[in-house]
């Protein structure tokens, strides 16, 4: 099956209505609500109400839908788990991740929901790495559960956690970047890198998208919409690499209108990763608005 | 003599008697500076104003103009009654005019745009008389046909000298181009003009010219400079209005006009200023030069002038201080007329060479009819400005606005006034799709071709209704308060009193 893409996850604040009413016009890959740090205290029913609706909303349908709950042992965690399951997220995305326990915590609950309500739904799970604990964690957290689509670095408390603060180099984060890129990659699931919180440094987030491209993460958390066009750009194909995939692409169809098994392009064999590879980077190209429809 | 008249076959050449000899007693020279004022009443007596006549005004000083008001309240102590006010525009700082439309000083308004205050109590039924709303080159057909006769022009300037040579580009209250105030200097039976600062004679490269001008006034001051500018000058970081920017420039990118020599029109505002900066890496990145830029202009244009990515500035009112300063020092930046920029009976008006204008709308219909003049409450509140000019003759109109404003749909099956007709809009662009009009296939196909999410117009109305549901209608009592003129002088439209 093809990798669906996510570059993007934007969060928003589940408190704040005009980014709840607004943020899908920007197309991110993924929408993230947030019910947890971004949102205060007092604030916490009447964004989950908000959040809870915005969910089953149309213009959320053909976007990919995402919530930080609170944590579980928080009054507020399974408030918020019982009305974003009910509404049809796709990812519940896991606060502050150390150990595989709070992973199968929180697929318990989410499990006995699903079959309160006859959900035929399985949702997915997306944990958040912030800690020492957690990165030193990371193999067993990617592997916990069948629902874990990727782990996510949480850079900010990450760096607390380390003694230490964020730099433009990054240096402080190497560490994590890798172990949490490897954990997701043997398990096979997606690795996300943190936010870029200067929102007016375009030239500092392009070098660190630069950086977690070239490591090999999927994509970043965004806080600001802005920066989507930005890492959309980062993340398109080169034009090479399109010229390479229509190739593939054309030599797999006439391979397979002549009904022949086995495929060579310029000497090389063409088999299905192969062709995998080139759907997905012209599925790139098309996301990235680099095609225009007839490609 | 007789032999003379005989040879010439007249009686109506006189001889020279001696120089000056119709008024013998005045020197050489001593009337130099006859047509300084001691004061805004002195000048008013000399014009010969009486009841019922028509005053005037320009509006490039917008939110910053001091002026209207000053004049009118001399005009209101005086007692004049029964005055057609007859600005370019008025703007939320005329709400002063309200009172004298109460007193009856004035009882018949032509303008571009009402706002604010007064454009609530006129929407209200305030005066007897519908307001006449124009466009800029309206106004100028509306002169020359007679209609509009102005009796009095009131130019406010920074800079004059004493024989009336004026000019917007220096000066404490830059307000640069006096593109609409060139009309007003052109056509008015009498010509006073307000300057802020008395300059040596002859006070040139002049904008209103000596030839022109009956009277001059010092006055303490003419307009706030710091409220001059119109709108954002900074790159905006709204993220909504950087979105419908990306989408306007990507289209005019693949809109088939996009090449070398091609010109540009845009408007103020966060979106338009950002555009033109989208607009600008695209032509560095391609090797694209623009011929002229054209209208209101602000600071990006003069950005793009200084770049070389615009040949040429034609400046009919400029939007901010860098424009008001760059049309004094860059010989490339040439101020034009009203006349010049939009008038439809022009024998040359520069929109008529126009490929791109880009323009906001406060609601779009399904027939693609724009309203830029009132409110979704009903009221006057905006300007007809050039829309319907610039929309009528660019190669290419682009309406950009966003689908929905807080809870308010901007498209709607059918728009409060029109303004611009449906038939001259070519493409409106929002945040959640583009609708292309029915009548340009080719330019569709392009766009579509071009990766742009083209959509219908019915799609973008049945989702505006969606997000906001159908908003109640507004009601509305028989009486007419507002004339919508078209270009021509034709009516499009009538606003009426609200219920």
């Amino acid at each position: 099956m093809k990798p669906k893409l996510r570059r993007s996850m934007l969060f928003v604040p589940g408190s704040n209505t005009g980014m709840v009413c607004n943020a899908f016009i920007y197309k991110p890959d993924t929408v993230m609500f947030d019910l947890e740090d971004s949102v205060a205290l007092s604030e916490k029913d009447s964004a989950r109400m908000m959040v809870f609706h915005a969910l089953q909303h149309f213009t959320y349908k053909d976007i990919e839908t995402a919530v930080r709950v609170n944590p579980l042992d928080t009054p507020f965690g399974l408030l918020d788990l019982e009305a974003v399951i009910r509404a049809g997220v796709d990812i519940v995305r896991l606060p502050k991740t150390d150990t595989v326990e709070d992973v199968l915590d929180m697929e318990r609950e989410i499990e006995r929901i699903e079959i309160k309500i006859g959900s035929p739904k399985k949702t997915m799970l997306l944990a958040a790495i912030e800690s020492a604990l957690g990165v030193v964690n990371a193999v067993d957290i990617a592997r916990s559960s069948t629902r874990m689509m990727g782990i996510a670095l949480g850079a900010e408390d990450f760096v607390r956690d380390l003694h230490t603060q964020r730099t433009k180099e990054g240096h402080e984060l190497m560490a994590a970047r890798n172990q949490i890129l490897l954990a997701a990659r043997a398990a096979k699931i997606g690795a996300f890198d943190s936010i870029f919180s200067d929102v007016k440094d375009k030239e500092g987030f392009m070098h660190e998208v630069d950086l977690i491209k070239g490591l090999g993460f999927d994509g970043k958390s965004l806080i600001n919409p802005n920066q989507i066009p930005w890492l959309h750009s980062a993340f398109a194909p080169s034009q090479k690499n399109i010229n390479w995939a229509i190739e593939v692409l054309e030599a797999a169809k006439d391979a397979k209108e002549r009904g022949l098994g086995v495929i060579s392009l310029d000497g090389k064999m063409v088999d299905a990763p192969v062709i995998l590879r080139a759907e997905w980077i012209m599925d790139l190209a098309r996301a990235s608005g680099v095609l225009g429809e007839e490609q | 003599m007789k032999d003379l008249h005989q040879q010439f076959n007249t009686q109506e050449l006189t001889p020279i008697n001696a120089p000056f000899f119709t008024c013998k007693e005045k020197k050489k020279g001593e009337d130099r500076r006859a047509k300084l004022c001691e004061s805004i009443e002195e000048s008013i007596k000399r014009s010969g104003l009486q009841d019922g006549m028509t005053i005037s005004f320009h509006h490039a000083f917008r939110g910053g103009d001091l002026l209207i008001n000053n004049v009118m309240n001399v005009i209101a102590k005086m007692g004049f009654k029964n005055l057609t006010l007859a600005s370019s525009s008025l703007a939320s700082v005329n709400d002063p005019v309200i009172e004298h439309i109460k007193n009856g000083v004035v009882t018949q308004i032509y303008t571009s745009g009402l706002r604010s205050k007064l454009g609530e109590a006129i929407s209200k039924g305030l005066m007897e008389k519908p307001v006449q709303i124009h466009s800029h080159g309206g106004r100028v057909h509306l002169i020359q046909s007679g209609e509009l006769k102005i009796d009095v022009a009131f130019l406010g300037v920074p800079v004059c000298d004493a024989f009336g040579n004026a000019n917007g580009y220096s000066g404490r209250s830059k307000c640069g181009s006096l593109g609409y105030a060139m009309i007003d200097a052109q056509h008015a039976e009498y010509v006073i003009v307000l300057t802020e600062s008395l300059e040596e004679y002859p006070n040139v490269p002049a904008s209103l010219h000596q030839d022109q001008v009956d009277a001059v006034v010092l006055v303490d001051e003419v307009g706030d400079p710091s409220k001059i500018g119109a709108g954002e000058t900074r790159m905006t970081t709204n993220p909504k209005e950087l979105l419908l920017a990306s989408h306007t420039a990507k289209l005019i990118e693949h809109s088939g006009l996009f090449k070398e020599g091609f010109s540009i029109q845009t408007g103020t505002g966060g979106a338009s200023l950002a555009t033109t900066v989208f607009l600008s890496e695209k032509m560095e990145e391609k090797g694209i030069h623009a011929s002229f830029g054209l209208g209101g202009i602000t600071g990006t244009m003069v950005y793009m002038l200084k770049r070389g990515l615009i040949k040429t500035l034609l400046d009919v009112q400029s939007f901010d201080e860098f424009a008001a300063k760059s049309l004094g020092e860059n010989k490339n930046h040439i101020e034009i007329s009203a006349n010049e920029y939009a008038n439809p009976s022009s024998k040359g008006a520069a929109i008529k060479q126009l490929d791109i204008v880009v323009l906001s709308a406060l609601e779009v219909d399904l027939d693609f009819n724009v309203n830029v003049i009132t409110g979704s409450k009903g009221f006057l509140r905006g300007a007809s400005g050039g829309h319907s000019d610039t929309a009528a003759e660019a190669k290419l109109s682009i309406i950009v606005a966003p689908l929905t404003r807080g809870r308010l749909p901007t498209v709607t099956k059918r728009v409060n006034t029109i303004v611009t007709p449906g038939s001259t809009v070519d493409v409106v662009i929002t945040d959640q799709g583009i609708a292309v009009n029915p009548k340009n296939v080719e330019l569709k196909a392009r766009l579509k071709k071009a990766g742009l999410q083209i959509v219908e117009m019915q799609e973008l109305y049945d989702r505006a209704i969606a997000l906001c549901g159908e908003p109640a209608e507004i009601k509305y009592a028989d009486k007419v308060v507002a004339v919508i003129r078209y270009r021509d002088g034709s009516i499009i439209d009538v606003v009426r009193q609200l219920a």
